[in-house]
């Protein structure tokens, strides 16, 4: 073959390698899905949908770290969900701080609290952490239930909108573009972790933590890592959602939100980026569907869930992926 | 062998239970050479190993590397003071590709900040291209050039002994832990990690080995420990222990001794 032919073929080669791979190629056809979703996204509705989608989906790229690549179980996301949307509307509308200045303070506030659970939890084993988060969630649940001078109590209170250098966020089109590149920021920072040795880190203490310790790993260190960050995605997230929607209630701590976003992270697919991604988009467009079933929607909603998890006990990306691996030469 | 041991043990017991595993075990393991810890059946071998790499927490007794005590301290301090080791019962990550678990085993080689590995900085990126390479020169000299790609879980078992091997070398350990690197293998096999193990102390590794496999440890080992009951029996070279009467007698029961 000729010099130039064998560069060429060296070439394609290499485009297809970088295509192939999740962290070039996975992250090409989100940002594809997201530039191109608008031409079905019909009206303000279809919109609000895939805003959601996306704010749920960077939740569950975070708790996908924690879940998937450290095996560690939250049952108290739902909390520092809350807590980003509550922190950074207090502080904006009671002390008057700037929202592009509140939702970074907010998140970092979030991020003090996860450290603060996960230091003496994460050192012992087992789920400990899971009973901890469990715990933390009710506990946040009922101090922004019952602080109502400072939290409007059950009714919840008004967020002001999010406003960047006297530019304020609004309208559905404009959130879509900003919900997007937040996710695609988050797929790309997940990604990233997971091909860094602290990633290797992560996935070892899951595939084997004694092995993982003998190769000098600080398993509590990692995880403790993994989920501090794991409440900062969220945290992110909660403050976007408040601040999009103008409104927050107690509901966004309960402890069925928190079992809602593991169930996305386990539908999607564990230890998958794009899994994660996936669960959140169809665990948050199918009940949109099935609200014409009326009576039966949880019962068909149930069927769904327990169908999935019968034939694709992975998730569905993993499972897809492996499917797609096995037909290839 | 006249330096300072690069590995003091004094006065080391584990119990479990009413069970003693170890019992006030003194042993010195020299710099660059090549020792056997053999004994029937339960003599606590694999528990020695394990309190030597930190995983069970003695009861008594001191672990010392290069004069540093390590006993009592969390295991991946023990990896970080230069012990690397092996498992008897595979302690592969399945979870990643051959060429990904010698990579893992890099980790006390490599600097990396959560941000850096959030932030994919170009620094990240050249070490990781370093640390492939290294981890490619390690598969090739366990002899699994070729299955860098090939999920963990694809290989069959001979090759998953070697993966392990390599692993712990990723972290260049002063001191590597084999427990029973040769188990479960066929003839040809345990010939290849009687050579490897050979080529590691020739590169200046000082190796731990428990082995059943009478041949390999005859072969490879400078030294020999025996374990019986959890105390020491009896050591010396692999000669004047293969000699010794109530080494004989430990494996081979008192009856056959006297017949003998």
């Amino acid at each position: 073959m000729a010099p130039a032919a064998a560069t060429a073929s060296e070439a394609r080669a290499g485009v297809r390698h970088w295509a192939a791979h999740p962290r070039s190629g996975g992250t090409l056809v989100l940002a594809a899905v997201i530039a191109l979703a608008p031409l079905v996204l019909a009206n303000n509705y279809s919109y609000e949908v895939a805003i959601q989608v996306a704010l749920n989906a960077i939740v569950c790229v975070g708790l996908n770290l924690l879940i998937g690549y450290a095996g560690q179980i939250s049952l108290g996301h739902a909390g520092f969900f809350a807590l980003g949307g509550y922190g950074s509307a207090i502080l904006a509308s009671r002390y008057g701080v700037p929202v592009w200045l509140s939702i970074p303070l907010a998140c970092a506030a979030v991020a003090l609290l996860a450290l603060v659970i996960g230091r003496p939890t994460l050192r012992l084993k087992g789920h400990t952490l899971a009973m901890a988060t469990l715990g933390l969630g009710i506990i946040v649940s009922i101090v922004l239930t019952t602080e109502d001078k400072i939290t409007g109590g059950p009714d919840g209170m008004a967020v002001p909108p999010l406003a960047l250098f006297g530019w304020i966020v609004q309208g559905e089109r404009v959130w879509y573009w900003l919900a997007g590149g937040m996710l695609l920021l988050a797929v790309w920072l997940a990604l990233n972790l997971i091909e860094s040795p602290s990633g290797r880190a992560l996935r070892a203490l899951h595939g084997s933590e004694v092995a993982a310790e003998t190769l000098g790993i600080p398993s509590a260190r990692y995880k403790l890592q993994v989920f501090v960050l794991s409440a900062v995605f969220t945290a992110v997230a909660g403050a976007l959602t408040a601040h999009y929607a103008g409104f927050i209630t107690p509901a966004k701590s309960s402890f069925m939100h928190s079992v809602e976003l593991v169930i996305m992270v386990v539908f999607g697919g564990m230890a998958s980026v794009f899994g994660a991604v996936v669960g959140a988009a169809v665990l948050t467009i199918l009940p949109q569907f099935l609200t014409v079933l009326k009576d039966y929607e949880m019962m068909v909603f149930g069927a769904v869930l327990v169908g999935t998890m019968s034939f694709f006990p992975q998730g569905i990306v993993p499972s897809v992926g492996r499917w797609w691996a096995r037909r290839q030469p | 062998m006249s330096a300072a041991p690069l590995l003091r043990v004094t006065g080391l017991s584990k119990a479990f239970g009413g069970v003693q595993a170890i019992q006030d075990l003194t042993m010195h393991i020299q710099r660059g050479a090549v020792h056997s810890i053999i004994g029937p059946n339960g003599a606590g071998k694999t528990s020695l190993i394990n309190m030597l790499s930190g995983v069970y927490r003695p009861n008594a007794g001191s672990i010392r590397l290069d004069g540093r005590e390590l006993s009592g301290q969390p295991v991946h301090r023990f990896a970080a003071a230069g012990i690397g080791r092996t498992f008897q019962n595979l302690q592969i990550f399945f979870n990643m590709t051959a060429l990904e678990n010698v990579m893992t085993g890099r980790h006390l080689r490599e600097r990396c900040s959560l941000l850096s590995a959030l932030l994919h900085t170009r620094a990240l990126v050249r070490a990781e291209a370093a640390c492939r390479e290294t981890a490619r020169a390690l598969l090739r000299q366990v002899g699994l050039a070729g299955s860098e790609d090939v999920p963990a879980d694809a290989l069959p078992y001979g090759a998953l002994k070697r993966l392990e091997i390599a692993r712990a070398m990723g972290a260049q350990p002063q001191l590597l832990l084999l427990d029973e690197p040769a188990a479960g293998l066929n003839a040809t096999e345990a010939r290849e990690i009687d050579g490897l193990i050979k080529r590691l102390a020739g590169d200046g590794t000082t190796v731990v080995l428990v082995e059943h496999n009478m041949r390999l440890v005859m072969e490879v080992s400078d030294h020999v420990f025996v374990l019986d009951h959890g105390r020491k029996l009896a050591e010396g070279t692999p000669a004047e222990v293969g000699g010794d009467p109530r080494v004989i007698e430990a494996y081979l029961g008192i009856e056959e001794a006297a017949h003998a």
